[in-house]
Formats: C-alpha cells, sequence, structure tokens
C-alpha cells in the first residue's frame, strides 16, 4: 500500500517534470533540483549530479537515465519504471495531438513554406549543438582523430552509426589497456 | 503488429547506441529512414524542430513523432517504449554501485572515445542535411540548384545566434517561430 503511493508520487512528480521542460538535457537540471531535491526529498544535490554526470555517459535519452536513478532509489525496479513512464507520458500525449494536427495539415501551401523555413533553421541548430558538443568532447589530437574519421565515416560511406560507437567503445578500452603511455602522451598534447 | 515490434526493435537499438543525449538520437533516425522507408530525411527534420519546441526531452519527442508516423498512437508507444527500455535496464544495472562506475578507469577510458564519436556523427547528420536543405538538384548546372534563400536566412541565424552572446539564453522555439515566418513570408517551398 505504502509501496503504491510511493510509485504514484514517482509517476506524478516526473510527468510534471517531463511536461515542464522544453528541451531536456541541461534545461531538466533546475526542474528536477525543485522538484526531486528540495520538494520531495528524494535526492542530495550531490547525488542528483551523479545520476546526471552518469544519465549522460551512459547510452540513451539523460532525462530519461536520471528519472530511472531516482526511482530506483525510491523503490527499485519498479520505482524506476514508474519514474521514466513518468517522464514520457506528456510527450507521447503532446506530441502524438500534434503530429496528428500537423499530417492532417502538411499539404497546405502555408505549412510547406513555414516547414521549409524550419528545415534551414534546424540546420543551424544542429551546428550550434555540435560546436558545443564539440567543446565537451574534442579535448586531445586523438579525440580529433576520431571525430575526423567518424565524421568523414558516417557521411560518405553507407555504415551504421552502431559500427562507430562500437568501434569508439573497444578503442577507449584497448588504449587503457594496452597503452596507459597514450593516455599520459595525450593528456600532454591537450588543447 | 510485426510493424509495431520493427519499431520497438529500431527504436530499442537507437536508445542502445546513442550517447550524450538530445541530438545524439539523430543519426540513428537519420539512418533509420534510409533503411525502412517509414519516412524521409525531410520529414525527420520537421520532427526534430517540432520536438525542440514541445515540452519533454528531444530524443523521446522525436520517437514518439516517428512512432505516430509510422503508425499511430501504437507506434508511439512501441518507439518511445524501445527507445528506454535499454536505459532503464542499464541504470537498473549500475545503480547499485554508481561510484565505483564513476571512478572506473576503463569506463573514463571508454567515453573519452565515445564522445569524439557521438559528435562526429551528429556532425555528419547535420552536413547531410544541411545539403538537401541549401542545395535541390537542378539540371540547369552547379549554381542553379542553390537555394539562396535559405543560405541567406542561415547565415542571418548564425550571425544572430553566434555573433550575439546574450542570444544563448533563448529558446530555440524562438528561432524556429522566426524562420517558419521567413518560410511563408518568402514563401520558400516555392508554392
Amino acid at each position: 500500500m505504502r509501496n503504491m503511493k510511493i510509485l504514484g508520487e514517482l509517476f506524478l512528480t516526473f510527468m510534471q517534470v517531463g511536461g515542464l521542460t522544453f528541451g531536456g538535457g541541461y534545461a531538466m537540471l533546475p526542474i528536477l533540483q525543485r522538484e526531486v531535491v528540495e520538494k520531495r526529498g528524494w535526492a542530495t544535490d550531490e547525488e542528483l549530479t551523479d545520476y546526471f554526470a552518469v544519465g549522460q555517459c551512459t547510452p540513451g535519452i539523460i532525462a530519461v537515465n536520471t528519472a530511472t536513478f531516482v526511482g530506483q532509489k525510491q523503490a527499485r525496479v519498479l520505482g524506476g519504471i514508474v519514474a521514466t513512464l513518468g517522464i514520457v507520458a506528456p510527450s507521447l500525449v503532446i506530441i502524438s495531438v500534434l503530429a496528428g494536427f500537423i499530417n492532417t495539415f502538411a499539404e497546405l501551401a502555408v505549412v510547406k513554406n513555414a516547414f521549409a523555413g524550419i528545415r534551414v533553421c534546424v540546420c543551424v541548430l544542429i551546428f550550434n549543438a555540435v560546436c558545443k558538443l564539440w567543446k565537451g568532447s574534442v579535448k586531445s589530437k586523438l579525440a580529433l582523430a576520431i571525430f575526423a574519421v567518424v565524421t568523414v565515416g558516417s557521411l560518405f560511406f553507407d555504415l551504421s552509426p552502431v559500427l562507430f560507437v562500437v568501434v569508439a567503445a573497444v578503442l577507449g578500452i584497448c588504449l587503457e589497456q594496452f597503452a596507459p603511455a597514450a593516455r599520459k602522451s595525450k593528456k600532454e598534447g591537450e588543447v | 503488429m510485426i510493424l509495431l515490434l520493427r519499431l520497438y526493435w529500431e527504436f530499442f537499438k537507437t536508445g542502445l547506441f546513442a550517447v550524450g543525449g538530445g541530438l545524439a538520437t539523430l543519426p540513428f533516425l537519420s539512418q533509420m529512414a534510409d533503411k525502412t522507408g517509414w519516412f524521409t530525411q525531410g520529414q525527420l527534420m520537421d520532427m526534430v524542430a517540432v520536438s525542440e519546441s514541445t515540452p519533454g526531452p528531444i530524443g523521446i519527442n522525436t520517437a514518439t513523432y516517428v512512432g505516430f508516423t509510422t503508425s499511430g498512437v501504437p507506434g508511439a508507444l512501441a518507439a518511445t517504449l524501445g527507445l528506454v527500455t535499454p536505459s532503464i535496464l542499464i541504470i537498473l544495472a549500475i545503480a547499485s554501485f554508481l561510484k565505483a562506475f564513476r571512478a572506473n578507469r576503463y569506463v573514463d577510458a571508454v567515453f573519452r572515445c565515445l564522445r569524439p564519436a557521438s559528435t562526429g556523427l551528429i556532425a555528419a547528420s547535420g552536413l547531410s542535411v544541411a545539403a538537401i536543405t541549401f542545395y535541390a538538384a537542378a539540371p540547369a548546372g552547379i549554381l542553379a540548384g542553390v537555394q539562396w534563400k535559405a543560405v541567406i536566412l542561415a547565415l542571418l541565424l548564425l550571425l544572430v545566434t553566434r555573433g550575439i552572446p546574450q542570444t544563448q539564453k533563448l529558446h530555440p522555439v524562438v528561432w524556429i517561430a522566426l524562420s517558419a515566418l521567413a518560410g511563408i513570408v518568402f514563401s520558400f517551398a516555392g508554392v
């Protein structure tokens, strides 16, 4: 019974977080801090920072990873699942309604023109996102080489992105295992 | 039913290999468009724009949108649940040894290589959508295909978003709305 109450609270709290945040990722952190740390006391600021840091470097959506952590801490496996369902619920409803609406009017000239303009904006937004990611990820000559190989390889060859991700992960393990010296010299070469 | 299972599986793979949140799912969705024919690259850009302009994590919004476009509300559910399943499994697995995970040198090494790879994948997706946005195959020579209106709008957006630091605090929906307006006023789609 008590468990049901916690699960309900988890769902509603994360539903609020999902429905109130535009953009996910770091945009979500202040709202999570307010709801999860200050109002509910489900985690400390430090724990939330840990969840976020790990959520960022594990696969998947950062917001979902963080929600799973918090839910798991409160009510084990079921808590993790319920918190995640809560955070995705608003998206499911809002996007389904909006998508139905947009798909119905997609053939109108005004909608076509609007989206043709929006596509230009999306290119610029992707460019800006890449610049931001670049600062956090391309910090050494090795990282620059990986970035260049993946960009060119993915652009000009019909290869699955999965392949690049797996190869990069294996490369990381091999470097750590067989060439810790390379890591040192890489650090010296940091730009 | 088969389509729903395929949607779930494709998004499961995306959730398993997309690292870094936000636009990290884009390269996988772009490949999905080519492989399955469920939606076009142009539609994908529209979906990204709508996902950035509505509440909720961008990755979840895009998955819901793709699922809905492919197979209605059941499709939206299948895609979103597929995307979050790997997250839930991975986070539940590492939640009990979070501190050890953060301090592990192999984990650290893997992510030093994964981050630039993920940035490279997003950069490549950005370049390929830029190619179809700014250039339309034209029979009348190389320059005839250049979409000058789109190029001018992109340069203006770049100038404002990168040149004026104060604009970084603005939500992307501002630029998306202005671009939609420009698209309608100057009939970007030519209709």
